[in-house]
């Protein structure tokens, strides 16, 4: 037993020094660099950049849209509400009274927009993440009256752009339909009627 | 539920019945020590690591010296990244100035990452630097898992030699896996995770103006690297938070189902590679059918569930699943599926919020880890988790026709039931333990955010993921406090290593062992009978142990929850 615990001390010391610098420092750089060289773009954030330079989001990772001129996004419990250094949901369990209240006035609030029927159950339930970037065609389309009217649009031609920017699952079964609200407000601002003020 | 959200489950197992044959005989000639394409590569590396560090990859280890070398090189890597941790305010590779990690924190986390746990009781954005991420935590999530790869492969030396006094050299198995398998194949995973938009960088936060005219902080750094081994290795601690939950992680669908198929990859490899270890493949495909009846069981009552949603919301006028804690691009299917993925090996990935999951649904991932993390199971030590109920169930098999059992030609005797008994009842004791102190302990109490019996849900679940090593957590719970940290981090290192020694104590016992040839009278461990008593002993352990305290939690919430009762 002493001899197995002497034999291994010389080991297990170096071997932890070795795999340190292999698996701790070595392959993340090296990785690093293949990344940067091959897709900059991806390895950097896929970050969406307006026409001075100037970073205005990314395109997978959501952000918070909470004016009525724009397609909103989903309740987040990251932070205040999509906080890129806080990622949270809201971990509330089936019965918690707390998530009740919250979906009941959430409810209450898109009804009052104007949104008939049932509401999608995206629309008022916080993600995982706190930082999802998609909606439900539903529940992009249950705001379609709301943004038309305050915008001054056809409602068909907010509809419209919802349809055109939804997408499929991937290979046909990966995922679920959805619209990527970033990309969404994007095109319905160049469909005119100006940025928020 | 939707034929679409069918499809997903039923080609992610055909995928892996795929592969299972090509991963199992590639971990074959690492088991074997046999040279691989890879060797004219890495071969130099290993017999450098080999010669620096003194070792001699060809002296056979008795059990004993097996077990005390890999514990020593799991303790002093434990040590360093304790130091690692404490000392990231001073090291460099941390943009963003982070200070160094509070002493229980940086304990639990030490521990959480060698037990191949990787339970988070930080959140990764706020807490680790890149350097912190990439050398004190990546590098457990190769070596934790090849560990396990090391011990599934001493047991079937135990199983397979005759009459040997030695089970293999540890360093070499433990080496050869993360050269040969669990490296490559992270860096072509790794490229595939950035071109789908996974970050891979030094850099630290980027601000963004948001479209609104907000200022948002988005935290970039090494991601794509560390999520590779993340799921390869069943480790499943995440960069950030919320894990593959968070789009940085895990982009989008195709990126989703490649996390979920790395998680069981070398799992499925692994039972074949068994199968072929003791010259019967068809061994090997046995325990993957009993392991894939209590899989695809698990994931229809939990997608059921999910897809069938919160009574509770139903009335205030919402229809649809349950989608709270879930992300839109992966819906409720693929959520459903990638938990009971999670849990049944021993991953704890998360890509949406088990905790906000329905009762029942999110019963099914408690229990899986309950169950001892069988179904498929961690890394290796899935695999010989399952071969301690496989001794159980033989034994239970030669009780009932009164012959003294046998399993794969080598004779089971008190002393492995013993042990396997002892390794088995680790699980019980110190979950339900555990769990009691904390629900009567007011530092326990502190602990659960929601309240009524979802709040012992929170506790017994985080009890559960630590002791079977899983690390996935209903984290509403407050675990970040000198009690649960304290608590769970010494349930994580005996529910890893407290089943590991008897383990090893079992290869030791059978492989001095001759071999016992089959016969008439010999019960036969690769048809329907075998599977079915397989399944159903795991289940009548796991459930007999486990189901008071289900009842209490999971089970109370839901029947709350159909009557429309909140706290």
């Amino acid at each position: 037993m002493g001899n197995d615990f002497t034999s291994a001390l010389r080991p297990a010391i170096v071997m932890t020094i070795l795999f340190a610098i292999l698996l701790g420092i070595g392959y993340p750089l090296a990785m690093t660099g293949i990344g940067q060289t091959l897709f900059p773009a991806q390895a950097n954030g896929s970050l969406i950049r307006d026409s001075g330079g100037k970073v205005i989001g990314s395109t997978v990772v959501g952000q918070a849209f909470t004016s009525e001129r724009y397609f909103q996004t989903r309740p987040s419990a990251a932070g205040d509400g999509y906080d890129g250094l806080a990622s949270s949901g809201s971990n509330l369990g089936p019965t918690a009274q707390a998530l009740t209240d919250r979906v009941k006035a959430d409810v209450e609030k898109r009804q009052a927009e104007g949104v008939t029927g049932a509401v999608p159950v995206d629309l008022i339930t916080a993600s995982g993440s706190g930082l999802d970037p998609d909606l439900s065609p539903a529940a992009a389309l249950a705001q379609a009256p709301r943004i038309a009217k305050i915008r001054g649009l056809p409602e068909t031609r907010v509809r419209a752009l919802v349809a055109a920017e939804t997408k499929g699952p991937m290979l046909g079964f990966l995922g679920e339909d959805r619209v990527n609200v970033l990309a969404l407000n994007q095109a319905l601002d160049r469909l005119g009627a100006g940025p928020a003020q | 539920m939707t034929i679409q959200g069918w499809i997903l489950i039923f080609a992610f197992i055909g995928i892996l019945l795929a592969l299972t044959k090509p991963v199992g005989l590639w971990l074959f000639a690492l088991y074997e020590g046999r040279r691989t394409p890879l060797h004219a590569l890495l071969g130099p590396v290993e017999s450098g690591f080999y010669k620096l560090a003194g070792i001699d990859p060809n002296a056979e280890q008795s059990w004993r010296r097996y077990a005390v070398h890999m514990l020593l090189f799991n303790f002093t890597l434990l040590l360093f990244t304790y130091a690692v941790l404490r000392l990231q305010g001073v090291l460099p590779g941390n943009p963003q100035g982070l200070a160094g990690v509070g002493e229980h924190l940086s304990f639990n986390t030490a521990i959480s990452f060698t037990t191949n746990t990787n339970w988070q009781s930080y959140g990764g954005e706020s807490t680790m630097s890149n350097l912190s991420q990439m050398l004190g935590l990546t590098i457990h999530n190769f070596l934790s898992a090849a560990t396990g790869i090391a011990l599934a492969f001493a047991l079937f030396r135990g199983f397979a030699r005759k009459s040997a006094t030695t089970i293999g050299n540890f360093w070499a198995d433990a080496t050869r896996v993360t050269l040969y398998l669990l490296l490559p194949l992270c860096v072509l995973l790794t490229i595939f995770y950035i071109a789908n938009g996974v970050p891979q960088t030094l850099a630290g936060v980027v601000d963004v103006s948001t479209l609104e005219g907000a200022k948002q902080s988005l935290l970039l750094g090494p991601v794509a690297s560390q999520e590779a081994i993340k799921l390869l290795g069943t480790n499943g601690g995440g960069f950030f938070n919320v894990n593959s939950a968070h789009p940085f992680e895990n982009p989008n669908a195709l990126t989703n189902l490649v996390q979920m198929l790395s998680i069981f990859l070398i799992g499925f490899g692994l039972t074949w590679t068994f199968g072929k270890a003791v010259g019967n493949t068809r061994q090997g495909w046995a325990i993957l059918s009993a392991m894939l009846i209590l899989f695809v069981a698990g994931v229809s009552i939990t997608y059921w569930q999910e897809a069938a949603g919160n009574p509770i919301l139903h009335q205030l006028g919402i229809t649809g699943g349950n989608m709270e804690g879930k992300e839109v691009r992966f819906g409720i299917a693929a959520s459903a599926l990638f938990s009971v993925v999670t849990t049944a090996a021993s991953c704890g990935a998360v890509n949406a919020m088990h905790d906000s999951f329905t009762a029942l649904g999110g019963m099914i991932p408690l229990f899986n880890m309950q169950l001892g993390e069988v179904v498929i199971g961690g890394v290796g030590a899935g695999i010989y988790g399952f071969l301690l109920f496989a001794i159980l169930a033989v034994f239970v098999a030669g009780l009932m026709v009164g012959r003294t059992p046998e399993y794969v030609g080598k004779k089971i005797e008190a002393r492995e039931v013993k042990l396997a008994v002892l390794a088995i009842a680790i699980l019980p004791l110190t979950i339900l333990g555990f769990t009691a102190l904390s629900s009567v302990a007011e530092a326990g109490l502190a602990g659960p955010l929601n309240k009524g019996p979802h709040g012992f849900s929170e506790i017994l679940y985080a009890f559960t993921s630590a002791v079977a090593n899983n690390g996935s957590a209903f984290a509403g719970l407050t675990a970040n406090t000198p009690w649960y940290n304290g608590l769970l981090g010494v349930a994580m290192w005996l529910g890893r290593f407290f089943i590991i020694v008897p383990m090893l104590a079992i290869a030791g016992s059978l492989a001095a062992k001759k071999y016992t040839p089959e016969s008439a009278g010999s019960f036969p461990t690769t048809g329907g009978l075998w599977v079915g008593l397989l399944v159903g002993i795991i289940l009548i352990v796991g459930g007999l142990t486990f189901l008071p305290s289900l009842a209490l939690g999971p089970i109370a919430d839901h029947l709350a929850m159909i009557s429309g009762q909140t706290f």
